[in-house]
């Protein structure tokens, strides 16, 4: 950005990058008049670690632990992604336990996202105390895949054509002793936040994202179901067996003021947990007997070509574009993070806004650094 | 919705000879196109009722470099997906590895903006028109383009070290001392 483009009364605020609202390293320089926002202009790349050519210098299973670490608060769902991609590529069918076992880990690790991007919200807004009602359920999520895999953020649990470790036994029941838990928490929650006067007034007709400007920047997720597209890969393109289950995609409804602000992105996700416990009820119900490495290739070398694989991950879509030069490294990997996709937005859906109604709009786009700068 | 055959014929009869190669034998089928084309293409990709690519999921440079049985090249890659129809196509364009440009596509997809400023940053591809293209992901004063293929880290950058430190199975291979021992005698 030019310096010389400032004249007269305008000030320029920088926002970051150590800012406990924005979520990570993230520096927003603002042009403002006064208390309004007339241009925004964010500066990325503070947590960048090339994770692509770290992916061109180990091999295929070598990725997954990288792949875990630009999402991580929702390490399952990256590393999903990841194997999905390279198994779509080598051809390998998983078997029906994996497919389930998938499922349930995948749909726990979304609401412990959710759970952290609603508690955080609430916090940035000026709510101390849902904050700690969601790190407390969280925290018994990360219990479970501690159990489960050894780790309770970084898991490398999604192998390419199976998994690092069976559930453990009686797993099935301490899951379902969770969701029992957890399920009160949500309507605790609405009580408490979402349909809180302050809260609402805070964020319904802030940060309005219209249907056309997100399909023209690609936002996926909750941030564009918030904008009342009925659009989830879970449903559209399923994978991992999704279409055999019953669960319903929420959209925003512009139940207060304008479809697609920053309270309808809020409460997609609120509702996307509750469909996310629908489905790991039904996964925990039909979980079949089988070998959860059964088919784990002992090298993994896919045949010269190249995929584009993607998945649903709690911020929206994830995509892997992965060549293979017949070796046993990947050529290139390319990360199309639904981070990155939902930050270019901001500039857009912030203008005119105050200043103090940035950190609402920050919060609601719900964004990760770690996968934004890769 | 449409196959990707179907895609590749309206293409070919809307832009003849501007289709260099097409492969609609693997995964993600895909057609090369001529640089100069690519611009009216995507124009006509989004803006046609019976294609409607809305969305442009992924842009993607690649090097290729020192991969057998292939030209040396830089590759941008387009990944395109119709919301409304539900059908995917992809574009590539091929261009040389010295001073690779290219016509930007942001007017068609605002999404594409961010996406070539990565690619310009990691890849050194100039998109001509492009309406900011700054580096985004390295500082603006970083040299050099990190994903090529050829590409060599610098010792350092602004006095600081730039390179990882030596990992432990490189000391030990060199016949250094790795942590500490508790077993060994003294």
């Amino acid at each position: 950005m030019q310096v010389e483009a400032y004249e007269g009364e305008d000030m320029i605020l920088n926002m970051g990058p150590q800012h406990p609202s924005t979520h990570g390293v993230l520096r927003l320089e603002l042009k403002t008049d006064g208390e309004i926002v007339q241009r925004i202009v964010p500066h990325i790349g503070y947590l960048h670690r090339c994770f692509e050519k770290h992916a061109e210098n180990v091999d295929y299973p070598g990725v997954i632990p990288y792949a875990d670490r630009m999402d991580y608060i929702a390490s399952m769902n990256n590393s999903l992604g990841y194997a999905l991609a390279v198994e779509k590529l080598m051809g390998i069918q998983v078997n029906e336990r994996v497919k389930t076992i998938r499922v349930i880990v995948a749909e726990l690790n979304r609401i412990a996202s959710h759970l952290l991007s609603i508690g955080t919200y609430a916090m940035d807004i000026g709510a101390y105390t849902p904050f700690l009602h969601c790190f407390r359920e969280r925290e018994k999520i990360l219990d479970l895949f501690e159990w489960t895999c050894g780790a309770r953020l970084l898991y490398n649990y999604n192998w390419v054509g199976g998994l690092s470790h069976d559930l453990p036994d009686g797993f099935v029941e301490k899951a379902r002793q969770f969701l029992k838990e957890f399920e009160p928490v949500i309507v605790e929650e609405n009580n408490l936040l979402s349909f809180n006067k302050i809260f609402i007034e805070r964020t319904a007709n802030v940060g309005v994202l219209s249907k056309e400007m997100a399909l023209s920047y690609n936002v996926t997720g909750p941030n564009l179901r918030g904008s009342g597209v009925q659009w989830d890969l879970r449903k559209d393109i399923p994978y991992c067996g999704y279409e055999t289950y019953t669960f319903e995609v929420p959209v925003g409804l512009g139940k207060f003021g304008s479809l697609g602000s920053c309270w309808d992105r809020y409460y997609v996700r609120v509702r996307e947990m509750e469909e996310s416990v629908k489905l790991i009820r039904q996964a925990l119900d039909r979980l079949p007997e089988g070998d959860v490495q059964e088919h784990v290739p002992k090298r993994v070398k896919p045949p010269k070509g190249e995929v584009f694989g993607r998945s649903e991950t709690p911020r929206g879509e994830l995509g892997y574009y992965i060549i293979s030069d017949g070796g046993t490294n990947p050529f290139r990997v390319k990360v199309k993070s639904p981070c990155f996709t939902a930050l270019s937005v901001l500039p857009e859906i912030s203008k005119g806004q105050m200043v103090a109604d940035i950190i609402a709009v920050i919060g609601s786009i719900d964004i990760v650094m770690g996968e934004l700068d890769r | 919705m449409k196959t990707a055959p179907e895609i590749l014929q309206v293409l070919q009869d809307k832009f003849p000879g501007k289709i260099i190669k097409s492969d609609m034998s693997v995964i993600d089928p895909f057609a090369v196109v001529d640089a100069g084309a690519l611009l009216e293409m995507c124009v006509f990709l989004k803006d046609d009722p019976g294609l409607a690519f809305d969305s442009l999921m992924c842009l993607s440079g690649v090097d290729y470099k020192g991969l057998k049985g292939e030209a040396e090249r830089i590759e941008v890659v387009y990944h395109l997906f119709s919301m409304k129809h539900r059908h995917a196509f992809v574009l590539k364009v091929q261009l040389p590895r010295e001073n690779p440009s290219l016509a930007t596509v942001e007017t068609v997809w605002a999404i594409a903006n961010w996406h070539e400023r990565e690619a310009y940053d990691m890849f050194g591809i100039r998109f001509e028109g492009h309406s900011d293209l700054r580096r985004i992901l390295c500082p603006d004063d970083w040299e050099g383009y990190p994903l090529r293929k050829d590409y060599e880290q610098p010792e350092t950058y602004r006095g600081m070290p730039a390179r990882a430190a030596k990992q432990f199975v490189e000391m030990a291979n060199e016949g250094l001392e790795v942590g500490t021992n508790p077993f060994k005698a003294g």
